[in-house]
């Protein structure tokens, strides 16, 4: 007899004398689901494992195909980047924060733009009005982003913004203001989000239709590649993906499917996948449940290894590496009882790091009621800290590697997630898939069946449909000063008075005639950020050349 | 009814969600999408000839969209809709928003059932 054989034997009969036991002392439920719905077992044994190759589903750290990290020493090197994403009101209080943040041992920036930024549109623009500097900090043009990082050395730090449409834009700002700092592009660290199919498929700020979008993103590869080395060129996210409702599943599917079209939209244009694919980066969630987040993780550096090897023919190892941010799950957080939110960012920050992120950002317990006060902030990111330097799961590299319930996890998603990737290939690629609205579909499917699981109790969310107490409204949020909106359209009005106006409209000019050709548009944007053209302005000529996407509305 | 979404921000999960539910209670639901103006929300409204209009924002530009629905509405002689909101709104905001006719604000973790029967006890159109 074999020692499987053996095993399932002696299962068998443990599994009659609980099933008798159960008739008398029954579990908790009828069925046992992870946070993403997929059911679980009483218990796993080296029986769900018995096909497990450590050398081609694990391999060690560092090496193909990554399922343990992407680092040979992980955190015993160097411990993950804590990076909040901040930003708010005016470029003057947003760089306060980010000087506060990086006083309290925070080791890298994040930039969140207000919505007509992200949007492109100008504080002076009828649809800004109401939203300047709300969600994120107002910028118009390189004399805000002289402000915002006026006082931090951009070759110290690495600088992540999360900016998608006008992505090309704002990184042209960023390389200009490091020329004023005399700092040269090829010493610029950092990322752009630049990942314009998840605002179709989840985020909502899209400008440009699908093939001038990923025109504009591959240009910023092709640049990028030979002037700004370091840069992280695109976060391909699944973040939003999974706040929109997807399970854990689907999150990865869908971002992967995403990156599978960037990649292949590159190609096309003529690079060498080896060229860019180094420089792609990704963005995950992190939600409550512990384990199957875990999992996730190591799944998708599995599959994407495997995606680039073997689909894309890339033969340099770090076009393998799938490199990723995470966030804790802002959706996940509840306006009641807001304190119990520190101790959900604690479980969610915890399977970011034993699934091996490179970054995190933790959120903070009143992001359910209001953009986050300083000492919010400072409690999320002394929960990283305490993970960091006191729980001693940074010490070794991947520690749950070899549990029977992790491994079977990782290999059922991984599993999964192929089957949705082969769905989508189907349908012609993730821009099909969305144009179709398959993927919003999909989404909308779990976001529904999740509200329903909480309104009949299925599922528990403590201080929420259990454990509820009377509270009073919570105190002392933050509230962006409402006169923001006037003071940017004052030093708009102030700039465009004193710039030179000749420079500007021959820059817009040629951004025009390179919009019509198939010229990298990098030159000219930086051209026309360098003398003061206007976020507005730039964005307004190419909606004028590539027309605006209309999406198809469905619920 | 009609489920809107003024201002630039794209969460719309709440808004889909909530359409949903009141679809599958028999309502007859249209969803406009996201980044409508208050003169485009008010022109769907009277066009399809709703009764009740949902308003979901979370960008906090709801003190500036939300009494322009309602403002428009009443220019165009519609003020017998039955007009309210949700969204990641401060609770000190509500009062004002409610001065201005927005008949009630429904925060984070508000079952669909609640305004569900928010709808049925103050829709001020007698029911089809």
């Amino acid at each position: 007899m074999t020692d499987f054989e053996k095993l399932e034997q002696e299962f068998k009969a443990w599994q009659a004398k609980v099933e008798k036991a159960n008739e008398k002392y029954p579990e908790r439920k009828k069925q046992f689901v992870t946070g993403s719905n997929a059911p679980v077992n009483r218990v796993y044994t080296p029986l769900d494992q018995k096909d497990f190759d450590y050398s081609s589903q694990l391999g060690l750290p560092g090496e193909f195909p990554y399922t343990r990290g992407v680092q040979p020493t992980m955190y015993r090197g160097r411990l993950w980047t804590m990076r909040q994403y901040a930003g708010f009101g005016t470029a003057e209080e947003s760089n306060a924060r980010y000087k506060y943040l990086l006083e309290q041992g925070q080791t890298g920036l994040s930039v969140a733009f207000d919505l007509p930024t992200q949007i492109g549109y100008d504080s002076d623009h009828p649809l800004s009005e109401g939203e300047v500097g709300k969600v994120g900090v107002a910028i118009d043009s390189l004399a805000d982003m002289e402000v915002l990082f006026d006082g931090i050395p951009l070759d110290k730090v690495s600088t992540s913004m999360t900016i998608n449409a006008p992505a090309a834009v704002l990184l042209a700002m960023y390389i200009a203001v490091a020329e004023k700092q005399g700092v040269g592009a090829e010493a610029l660290n950092g990322t752009i989000q630049n990942d314009i199919l998840k605002e179709y498929i989840a985020r909502g700020t899209y400008i440009f239709p699908p093939a001038p979008s990923m025109r504009l993103i591959t240009n910023i590869f092709e640049y990028c590649s030979k002037q700004v080395p370091n840069w992280n060129t695109i976060s391909i996210s699944g973040y939003h993906i999974r706040e929109a409702g997807a399970t854990a599943v689907q999150e990865v599917a869908f971002t992967i499917a995403d990156g599978i079209a960037y990649v292949e939209a590159a190609i096309r244009a003529g690079l060498d996948v080896d060229e860019f694919a180094p420089r792609l980066s990704f963005f995950f969630n992190a939600h409550n449940d512990l384990f199957e987040e875990v999992a996730k993780f190591r799944a998708a550096r599995r599959v994407w290894a495997h995606i680039m090897r073997d689909r894309f023919g890339a033969k340099n190892p770090k076009s393998w590496m799938l490199r990723f941010h995470t966030q804790t799950g802002g959706s996940t957080l509840t306006a009641q009882q807001p304190d119990n939110n520190i101790i959900r960012v604690t479980l969610q920050a915890l399977a970011a790091v034993l699934g091996g992120t490179q970054s995190l950002h933790t959120n903070s317990r009143d992001e359910a009621l209001a953009l986050p006060t300083e000492q919010a902030v400072r409690i999320a990111l002394r929960t990283q800290q305490i993970i960091a330097y006191e729980s001693g799961v940074a010490e070794t590299v991947d520690p749950l590697a070899g549990s029977y319930y992790v491994e079977s996890l990782t290999d059922r998603i991984e599993k999964e997630v192929l089957q949705y990737i082969k769905r989508i290939d189907d349908l012609g690629g993730a821009v099909k898939a969305i144009e179709q609205g398959y993927i919003q579909q999909e989404i909308q499917d779990s976001a529904y069946a999740w509200q329903m699981d909480v309104e009949n109790g299925e599922r528990v969310i403590v201080g929420l449909n259990k454990f509820q107490v009377k509270e009073n409204p919570p105190q002392g949020l933050l509230r962006v000063d409402p006169a923001v909106g006037e003071r940017q359209k004052q030093k708009l009005a102030a700039l465009k008075a004193g710039r030179d106006q000749k420079a500007v409209d021959s820059a817009l000019a040629s951004l025009r005639s390179a919009a019509r050709s198939t010229d990298n548009l990098m030159p000219p944007i930086l051209e026309a950020v360098r003398v003061y053209a206007t976020l507005g302005e730039i964005c307004g000529v190419l909606r004028e050349e590539f027309g605006e996407y209309r999406p198809n509305v469905m619920f | 009814m009609l489920v809107a979404k003024p201002g630039l921000d794209g969460h719309d999960r709440g808004a889909k969600v909530i359409a949903r539910a009141l679809r599958d209670a028999g309502m007859e639901v249209i969803y406009t999408g996201l980044r409508q103006t208050p003169e485009q929300i008010v022109s769907a409204a009277i066009q399809e000839d709703v009764d009740v209009v949902a308003l979901s924002i979370l960008s906090g530009a709801h003190n500036h969209l939300f009494p322009r629905v309602v403002e428009l509405l009443k220019e165009r002689g519609a003020d017998d809709v039955l007009v309210f909101g949700g969204g990641v709104i401060p609770e000190e905001d509500i009062p004002f928003l409610k001065s201005k006719g927005i008949a009630e604000i429904f925060g984070p973790g508000t079952p669909t059932s609640k305004t569900i029967e928010f709808i049925k006890a103050n829709i001020k159109r007698p029911l089809h």
